[in-house]
């Protein structure tokens, strides 16, 4: 049906849509979570056990990934939310690395050898995946939850007086959050049926967070862009001059940070958009 | 050990948090950079060659200097533009995701323009000696005193110079500060200045101690460098000194008792039990790094 390099593509850029909206939800609700790798790691593995020592089918074992990741997720947002800023950026840094060292270190999981899962996972399910948990993030955040998110995001004390259980409201972003990046790592070790705790390193967490934070946090179409734009550049600029792509695209996060700082979509651009798409219709 | 050259890079992470309250990640490149430049002088571009009296510390001194101007380099482009933009940079996540970029930048121009392995400086500056059973190299010593020597004089400067004085009102408060009469966008740069300089002599250090240099030798030193400052408590310069030597001893323990792959396991373990505890960190003023990101 697709050409290997354009499903290869394809595949990649649903796992970072995936990704990226797991850590959106944090982000959207004021909280930078550089732990995003652990999250994805959880999942990888969780599923990767299911499916290999329980025999379990796909459709299971990427739930048993979610719903590990989403528990830790859960349980880790705890200590998490005490600390505040910089502190938690790097509390959840700290985090992504534990697990990846744990997960090194386990003889169960395959340690620094990897994983295989043999189950596969074609690419039309993680194109259905990622369809899903876009339409279900683009509805959470027109919903009454997505309010209160973004009133905690622009300020949490104000939220608090306005009666938005700011704690739960944090809580609940880092729980789902993490069940979504949970879900991107079971996708990625079911299609690509190897994983290694190499790869969930601090440089994806980075990653994650830029795709993020040089989409937007205003809009759920932010990481729509942000994780698009990181995925799909690196892949132009490489049928150009290989070696520069990098230096080019760091040049570009450093110009889109002076020139668009709030982040690329923004809820103003949104809203002119759709004006224009509004008025053609009524033509 | 490689407990001094967290010290030095640490403090170089605790005073741009501290006084601009801007995590700058490319602090790990600036240290590369040092190092790869100071190679690439001595190995290609001097006359004397490696071997030449004089070549060592003007490989060094040229490194120290290429660090500070990329750490300069970084003021203008992320923190001035973008305060003189927006205000009060600080308060965004901005500056801090325009660092990254700078990280990859500078990683990618030092790949395309040496390679990426590691290249080994031809001479080992190797001198052991003994006190009973233990062994001390000389270049671990020495590079402790020095770091420490460099730390020592940083915070005299920030102490008692008028400069200093300026420097400790901009982190209190910069519109204040600006209100008051203190040149806020000529001190800036003085941070990165430092900072760029604390850098330098720690990629100096590690060369001396190590003697290869790569394009990839900052990522390490970097993340455990933050991990440091974060134990000892941001913006702290004294806390950066004890979360240094704190993990480079974390570091030593867990690859003696439990072997080289635990040491990740133990460094970053140890700095989440310590935040959930205490969430400023061990010696953090209370102040400095909540502000919203």
């Amino acid at each position: 049906m697709m050409g290997g390099y354009v499903e290869g593509i394809i595949a990649i850029l649903c796992i970072n849509l995936i990704f990226a909206y797991g850590i959106y939800l944090t982000a959207a609700s004021g909280q930078l979570n550089l732990g995003g790798a652990g999250f994805q790691a959880i999942g990888a593995y969780v599923a990767g056990v299911c499916s290999n020592y329980f025999e379990l089918p796909i459709v299971f074992s990427v739930l048993g990934g979610i719903l590990g990741a989403g528990l830790i997720g859960f349980l880790i947002s705890f200590p998490v939310l005490r600390t505040r800023g910089v502190y938690m950026v790097l509390a959840t840094f700290a985090f992504a690395l534990v697990i990846s060292g744990i997960i090194l270190n386990s003889e169960f999981l395959g340690g620094a050898t990897g994983m295989v899962v043999p189950a596969y996972a074609p690419v039309e399910v993680l194109i259905f995946s990622t369809f899903i948990i876009i339409l279900i993030v683009f509805w959470l955040m027109a919903s009454r939850v997505g309010l209160a998110m973004r009133a905690v995001h622009d300020d949490d004390v104000v939220s608090e007086i306005m009666g938005v259980n700011v704690k739960g409201i944090q809580v609940f972003a880092f729980t789902l959050g993490g069940a979504l990046a949970g879900l991107s790592g079971a996708l990625y070790a079911h299609h690509y049926s190897f994983i290694e705790a190499q790869y969930f390193n601090a440089v994806l967490s980075i990653f994650v967070l830029l795709f993020v934070l040089i989409g937007g946090t205003q809009t759920a179409w932010g990481p729509l862009f942000g994780a698009s734009f990181f995925t799909l550049v690196p892949e132009i600029l490489r049928l150009g001059d290989t070696e520069w792509r990098y230096v080019i695209f760091g040049i570009l996060i450093v110009l889109m940070m002076i020139f668009r700082p709030q982040g690329v979509v923004t809820r103003t651009f949104v809203h002119r958009a759709s004006k224009i798409f509004y008025r053609t219709a009524e033509r | 050990m490689l407990g001094s050259i967290y010290v030095t890079v640490a403090v170089a992470f605790t005073l741009t948090i501290g006084i601009l309250n801007f995590l700058n990640f490319t602090i790990p490149a600036i240290f590369m950079i040092t190092g790869v430049i100071a190679w690439a002088v001595a190995a290609h571009w001097l006359p004397l060659g490696v071997d030449g009296g004089l070549a060592w510390p003007l490989a060094f001194i040229i490194g120290i200097v290429a660090a500070v101007l990329a750490s300069l380099i970084v003021e203008r482009f992320t923190f001035r533009y973008l305060r003189i933009r927006h205000g009060d940079a600080t308060e965004h996540a901005i500056p801090l995701v325009s660092s990254l970029g700078f990280l990859i930048i500078f990683e990618n121009l030092v790949l395309i323009a040496f390679g990426s392995e590691a290249q080994a400086f031809p001479e080992k500056f190797k001198s052991d000696f003994y006190i009973g059973e233990i062994i001390i190299g000389l270049p671990q010593l020495m590079s402790l005193a020095i770091s420490l020597l460099v730390v020592a004089f940083l915070s005299w400067i920030l102490k008692t110079t008028n400069t200093g004085r300026a420097l400790r009102a901009i982190a209190e408060n910069p519109d204040t500060a600006s209100l008051l009469g203190v040149d806020v966008r000529r001190i800036v740069p003085l941070v990165f200045l430092f900072s760029g300089l604390l850098c330098g002599v720690a990629g100096v250090l590690f060369v001396v101690n190590y003697s290869d240099v790569s394009p990839y030798m900052g990522e390490e030193v970097g993340t455990k460098a933050i991990a440091a400052m974060v134990l000892g408590g941001l913006g702290s310069i004294w806390g950066a000194i004890a979360g240094g030597l704190l993990v480079g001893l974390l570091e030593a323990l867990s690859i003696h008792f439990f072997g080289a792959d635990t040491v990740d396991v133990a460094v970053w373990g140890t700095l989440l039990i310590v935040l959930i505890l205490k969430p400023s960190g061990l010696f953090g003023a209370s102040r400095i790094g909540k502000g919203k990101l």
